[in-house]
């Protein structure tokens, strides 16, 4: 089966050029050494060599990517981004304190990382050869980065906080998604980390927007969805109901996971969208894109 | 559009941030410069390095504005020894970051040995990475600190085509583009120098090598120092090409040679920005999918306004 850093030298390289020789040398060079300057000079270099393009990918290469590492997604990485994770991930292979070094190493590569640089190596995050947790510091900081990209390498399509964030810091991910703007689909696991506090959260902060007259993100309505029972959030979605397309939509799917009476009495007044929905034409990954009103 | 090639914005509000963008400014380059008062930490240094390259420039490329920057050890701070010491320790890896144009602004400020030390390290340190070089030229006995600074830059084997001797005024405007180099003014409102002061040396010395800066900064300054001094140079009967070039052309042509600007980095942004970093006109905000169906519409790279 192909390593993650395989997949990564194969993809790189063919789309380097002339630097795919040169980018093959200095990764076998940096797998056997732990001069970390020579890291540096890579990670300077690599988009000045190899370019900003966006990685070229099939749909079978997504796939052996998602074999390689549960979750990875590299959909949207650049070739530069790309072969910088691959600098890490090649880096001081051999070595003895190789995965207990690595986290200072990585404190120290985020502290001086331009902002296209943050995004990549965050991006890498599943993938690095590090304890559990051991990147958590980092890793919080990123999340607090004003700098929405930032942010998004980390929260979107990554399966590291799936894997490693507690509840906690799960569920603020989500909540600071919202409050800038991002969206919610793109997060790894999203439903499988669904929790009651998180729904009452969503509850709350849809309740606080409603009465400011500020509208939600209709994907919000996907976190509440496992909870509307238990939180008897009824009349809450009645009103979603009552909202712009997108919100309509999303809060029929909601209704539609909880499958109560009371959902289905609240369905029965939007008979097309629960159609569209039982065809699956109207589904999470694919709400209307018009803005809540 | 205009380029403002020396721009302190770490400094300055999103209302200068939005006028500059309105008023042509496609593209600011922040030298890395002392911030009002002294640092007593490395550490201090390291992380106003690291959000020149971070958070100020994506603060800007959400107005529409590219944002560059040069990295150096600024004259004041190389007063202090150890402090010093410790920023040219960091200062190869910031250089190599994105967006790093060149080494700079760095010079003398009271012509110290120390200030000549660190100078000349940093000037070895531009031609071992290739980079172009912004010097500050003192405030202080100027004339004779300017051309010691460029007497320095050729000691340590510079090629004056790579270096911006910033800061330039009467006095010193002849040696600087004689020997060669490019040759900064500062448009400050009432000290360094005037938009009405400019305009007749732009009358006097053509556009060759001249670039025209705001260096706006946590003083008394103005963001709209370049556009304001393109408009009355314009309205003084300039040749607009001599206008576009000490506004545009130039800075670029000198800042490019560090492979770090590209003119189509703000024309025809590559999509990976567009998603990410950089909100020109065609993002769309709000989480959603951004348009990268195709390029930006190429603006007009020769209008002035």
């Amino acid at each position: 089966m192909a390593t993650p850093l395989g997949l990564l030298r194969r993809w790189v390289a063919r789309q380097a050029g002339p630097h795919a020789a040169w980018f093959d040398a200095k990764i076998d060079a940096l797998t056997h050494t732990d001069d970390v300057r020579e890291l540096h000079r890579f990670l300077g270099l690599a988009p000045r060599r190899l370019g900003r393009a966006d990685l070229a990918l099939t749909p079978s290469e997504l796939a052996l990517a998602d074999t390689a590492h549960a979750g990875w997604n590299p959909q949207g990485w650049s070739v530069d981004g790309a072969a910088r994770v691959a600098a890490l991930l090649a880096f001081d292979a051999n070595g003895a304190e190789r995965v207990a070094r690595f986290p200072a190493r990585f404190h120290d590569l985020i502290r001086t990382a331009d902002a296209r640089e943050l995004v990549a190596l965050f991006r890498g995050l599943a993938l690095y050869p590090a304890e559990a947790c051991a990147l958590d510091a980092d890793v919080g900081e990123g999340l607090r980065s004003n700098m929405r990209a930032v942010f998004e390498s980390i929260a979107h399509a990554n399966p590291y906080p799936c894997e490693h964030f507690d509840t906690h810091r799960f569920n603020h991910m989500v909540l600071k998604a919202l409050f800038v703007g991002s969206a919610l689909s793109p997060i790894v696991g999203l439903d499988a980390r669904a929790n009651p506090e998180l729904a009452r959260i969503l509850l709350d902060y849809a309740a606080e927007r409603h009465a400011a007259g500020r509208p939600v993100s209709p994907e919000l309505w996907r976190g509440v969805a496992p909870f509307i029972d238990s939180l008897d959030a009824y009349p809450a979605l009645a009103q979603a109901l009552a909202g712009s397309v997108p919100e309509r939509a999303a809060a029929t799917l909601a209704l539609l996971q909880a499958d109560t009476p009371a959902a289905r009495e609240l369905l029965s007044g939007v008979p097309e969208l629960t159609a569209l929905a039982a065809t699956g034409t109207l589904h999470w990954n694919n709400l209307p894109r018009q803005e809540a009103a | 559009m205009f380029i403002d090639p020396h721009a302190h914005m770490v400094s300055r509000t999103t209302d200068d941030y939005e006028a500059m963008a309105a008023a042509g400014v496609v593209a600011v380059i922040e030298p890395a410069f002392w911030v009002g008062q002294p640092r007593t930490f490395v550490g201090t240094y390291v992380d106003y390095l690291s959000s020149l390259v971070g958070w100020e420039r994506f603060r800007a490329g959400q107005f529409g504005i590219r944002h560059y920057c040069t990295v150096g050890l600024n004259s004041k701070e190389a007063n202090n020894e150890a402090l010093a010491d410790g920023v040219m320790e960091w200062l190869p890896r910031f250089a190599m970051k994105e967006g790093v144009v060149a080494i700079g602004e760095i010079g003398y400020d009271e012509q110290t040995p120390l200030e000549d030390k660190y100078f000349r390290a940093q000037l070895a340190l531009a031609v071992e990475l290739e980079l172009p070089v912004m010097v500050h030229t003192p405030h202080r006995d100027k004339k004779r600190g300017t051309s010691r600074s460029m007497d320095v830059c050729e000691e340590m084997g510079l090629d004056p085509s790579w270096v911006v001797i910033d800061h330039n005024n009467e006095e010193t405007v002849r040696e600087t583009l004689d020997r060669g180099y490019y040759a900064g003014f500062s448009i400050y409102p009432s000290t360094k120098m005037g938009n009405a002061r400019m305009v007749e040396l732009l009358r006097q010395y053509g556009g060759e090598r001249i670039i025209v800066d705001s260096a706006c900064d946590w003083g008394i300054s103005d963001c709209l120092g370049v556009a304001k001094t393109a408009r009355l140079a314009l309205d003084s009967g300039i040749d607009p090409e001599i206008v576009h070039r000490v506004t545009y052309a130039n800075a670029l042509a000198v800042y490019a040679k560090s492979g770090q600007m590209h003119e189509d980095d703000w024309l025809d942004p590559p999509p990976i920005d567009q998603r990410t970093l950089f909100e020109g006109n065609s993002i769309l905000r709000g989480g959603r999918e951004p348009r990268i169906d195709g390029p930006n519409p190429r603006r007009d790279a020769r209008f002035i306004d």
